[in-house]
């Protein structure tokens, strides 16, 4: 689904970059142009829970929200200079190739085509996402596999409905498809029980059943059908700039790999005897001066919220249920790898 | 005929070498417009480096059809996932015209009844389904389907072999067995004894003027051999009986939800339309015929047979071809519910390739050609129906 919306773009993106040529001899670099503004422009969704959300009292939270806090506490040293920009998902790339903001963090899927032909650089993976399926707690399954016979409602795009294709016929089940228009309908299908299964984005899914009168009703099963790697995305050609918040993201996912939280940052700071740990937060070393930054750019990203696993229990365990699978440590047999700081 | 040519020649706009000259150029300048879009088209597909053409037809869909006519998998081609979907199409707007049909005459009917109760409710019922968006009446109607019955667990049996649940109707499935073909041939020849029987007697009754029930008597023929041929073949047909398993009734046939709710969605809408039609067809029969013929002591049912319904149907069948075209249109909102119709399906193909344009071609020209068969089947009824001069 991301893709197609994606494709809409194509013709914007040369809009785009004929405008960014003209100004990149002008522009001091997007680290400058934050520092003198004072504030982060970040590109969010307009509402995923988990992800980027406005709370009641209007403060955004999920763990893309947090991304962005995270990089402009290390650059500027204060996570809530931040100025969230909603993007609709079309304009999530545009915005970013234009330089109406200065990166954006909202669910977008790691793509070749994004990367290279549309103007944008991706940093750092921050959610393995992927197709999956909830199924009633009732029908008593406790994997995809078991789906065979089974009725499953899913919205129409460019990707979801082939995925379930193939994997069925991967493994050889028959799945009966209900395939609806809007998400709304999808989802309300399957309450209704017309589907034993619903299918789409598995994070997506978990906010779904979050939205359930009664989520312990219902269950996402293990299994992920496709790859959706989600990574804030930069300009392209602003190599500077890229690397902060690669390494921002890598500082967040090692802090919690090093055990350091946002509790015990200014103690690990200047107690900790660990070399990476104190590398990392610059008590040895000047790690924030190879990218531009302060030498405490870490302690002050850990402060404001927190290490990649607090921030995804904060955002998905805590609200939406959402387990960490994938996104476990590589140590915990997940896919999280954050490159040395060094 | 003849006395219209000869106004037509008199008339002082006849064309003359100017007016040819100017519509010449007009036609002109369309055809440079259309063919500018057209290239326009290819090259902007082009630079964006868009495939074009209908070579991806054969290229495997992969994409999952829940609801076939035929047998279909992910393995097929595009364009066979295309046929399902207009199959599909095909198969509720078949359905719904007749069924629409009905309802809309027991409705038109209803309306200028005496029967006060009756023609309130009639009235009431064109008023609110004909004033209320389809769309919203589809999700209604698929809400309450979906809502009213059971899980297939606990599936409502109404016979053996017949199941009613929230995942649809499951009938058992006929199976033809050994001697199938003598019972089929042999029921082809009851028919035709039996037409020629009805034939026969309606000519019987032009010679003699005495009636014989042609059609019952046709209809009699017709059961009497069929049930002997049956019997006499041994049960020729089998059933295959669905039975729950897993998820699911597996076997025997089955009409989904999102089926029937479309069904059930453009035949409350249509038949709102076409009983409006029926109404004013038979108001526009004048009275004074009906009072004639019941002063004549014509049997009730003769007169509406053979004095209404004749000129009624004049003032109707005009105007009921437009709601049939815009039924089988409206039947594109299958997608809302789920139906994987002609245009669910290619929706799903330009999402997946991208070929936008000729899907939409492709979207046009059936419906263009299912309602140009339509007009052409609705015009040969009307012509039958109009007056014959003579």
């Amino acid at each position: 689904m991301r893709e197609f919306k994606m494709f809409k773009n194509m013709k914007y993106t040369a809009v785009a970059a004929c405008a960014l040529g003209a100004t990149s001899g002008l522009s001091a670099g997007t680290l400058d142009d934050v520092k003198a503004a004072g504030e982060l422009a970040c590109g969010v969704s307009e509402g995923v829970s988990g992800f980027s959300n406005p709370n009641s009292d209007g403060v955004w939270e999920g763990l893309d929200s947090d991304v962005c806090r995270a990089v402009a506490a290390a650059v500027l040293g204060d996570g809530d200079a931040v100025r969230f920009v909603p993007l609709a998902s079309k304009q999530k790339v545009l915005a970013v190739s234009s330089g109406q903001v200065d990166m954006t963090s909202r669910t977008t899927t790691w793509t070749m085509k994004r990367d290279s032909a549309e103007g944008v650089d991706f940093t750092a993976v921050v959610f393995y996402d992927g197709q999956g399926f909830m199924t009633s707690t009732q029908i008593g399954v406790s994997s995809a596999k078991e789906l065979d016979g089974a009725t499953v409602c899913l919205t129409t795009g460019t990707t979801t409905e082939l995925n379930l294709a193939d994997f069925a016929r991967a493994n050889n089940l028959s799945i009966e498809p209900v395939v609806f228009e809007g998400k709304r309908e999808a989802v309300e299908a399957y309450a209704s029980g017309r589907c034993d299964a619903l299918t789409t984005d598995s994070s997506q899914l978990a906010s779904f059943r979050a939205g359930f009168a009664d989520p312990s009703q219902h269950v996402v099963l293990p299994e992920i059908i496709s790859k959706e790697p989600l990574a804030p995305l930069v300009a392209h050609g602003d190599n500077q700039w890229k690397d902060i918040v690669t390494w921002v993201v890598y500082g967040l996912i090692s802090a919690e790999e090093l055990g350091v939280t946002q509790e015990n940052v200014a103690d690990m700071a200047a107690n900790s005897g660990n070399p990476s740990v104190q590398r990392m937060l610059g008590s040895s070393g000047n790690t924030g001066g190879m990218i531009g930054l302060e030498s405490d750019w870490m302690v002050n990203a850990i402060t404001a919220v927190g290490n990649y696993g607090e921030i995804y229990k904060r955002n998905l365990t805590d609200t939406l249920g959402l387990e960490r699978g994938v996104n476990a440590q590589w140590t915990d047999g997940g896919l999280l790898y954050a490159m040395p700081i060094r | 005929m003849s006395k219209q040519k000869r106004i037509a020649s008199k008339t002082p706009f006849a064309p003359k070498i100017g007016s040819i000259v100017l519509q010449t150029i007009i036609l002109g300048i369309v055809l440079a417009i259309a063919y500018l879009l057209f290239a326009n088209t290819q090259q902007n597909l082009s630079a964006k480096g868009i495939k074009s053409g209908f070579d991806f037809l054969w290229e495997e869909a992969g994409l999952p059809i829940g609801d076939t006519l035929i047998e279909y998998n992910p393995s097929r081609g595009y364009g066979y996932a295309f046929l399902v979907g207009i199959l599909n199409t095909l198969l509720v707007s078949f359905l719904a015209i007749i069924f629409a049909t009905i309802l809309g005459v027991l409705v038109g009917v209803s309306r200028v009844s005496n029967n006060w109760l009756l023609s309130k409710c009639a009235a009431i019922y064109v008023e609110t389904l004909r004033n209320l968006p389809l769309l919203l009446t589809l999700f209604f109607v698929y809400t309450v389907v979906l809502a009213a019955l059971p899980h297939p667990k606990e599936a409502i049996e109404i016979a053996q072999g017949y199941y009613l649940s929230n995942r649809g109707v499951y009938l058992p499935r006929p199976i033809a067995q050994q001697g199938f073909g003598i019972f089929l041939s042999a029921v082809a020849v009851a028919l035709g004894v039996g037409l020629f029987f009805w034939r026969w007697s309606i000519q019987y009754k032009h010679r003699t003027g005495r009636t014989v029930s042609g059609f019952w008597g046709g209809f009699a023929i017709v059961v009497v051999i069929s049930s002997l041929a049956y019997l006499a073949a041994g049960n020729p047909v089998s059933s295959e009986l669905p039975i729950y398993k897993g998820f699911n009734f597996r076997g025997g046939l089955s009409l989904k939800p999102e089926f029937t709710a479309l069904l059930v969605g453009l035949v409350i809408y249509t038949a709102a339309f076409i009983g409006e039609n029926v109404r004013s067809g038979i108001q526009s029969v004048h009275a004074g015929q009906i009072e004639a013929a019941n002063a004549l002591g014509v049997p009730r049912g003769v007169v509406v047979r053979k004095v209404l319904l004749p000129q009624a149907l004049r003032v109707t069948i005009p105007a009921t071809t437009n709601d049939y075209a815009s039924l089988v249109k409206n039947s594109s909102l299958a997608v809302a519910i789920g139906y994987p119709d002609m245009v669910s399906i290619g929706g799903t193909i330009i999402g997946q390739n991208g070929q936008a344009v000729e899907i939409i071609a492709m979207w046009m020209a059936i419906y263009l050609t299912i309602n140009l068969v339509i007009s052409f089947v609705m015009n040969i009824v009307n012509s039958r129906a109009q007056i014959a001069e003579r």
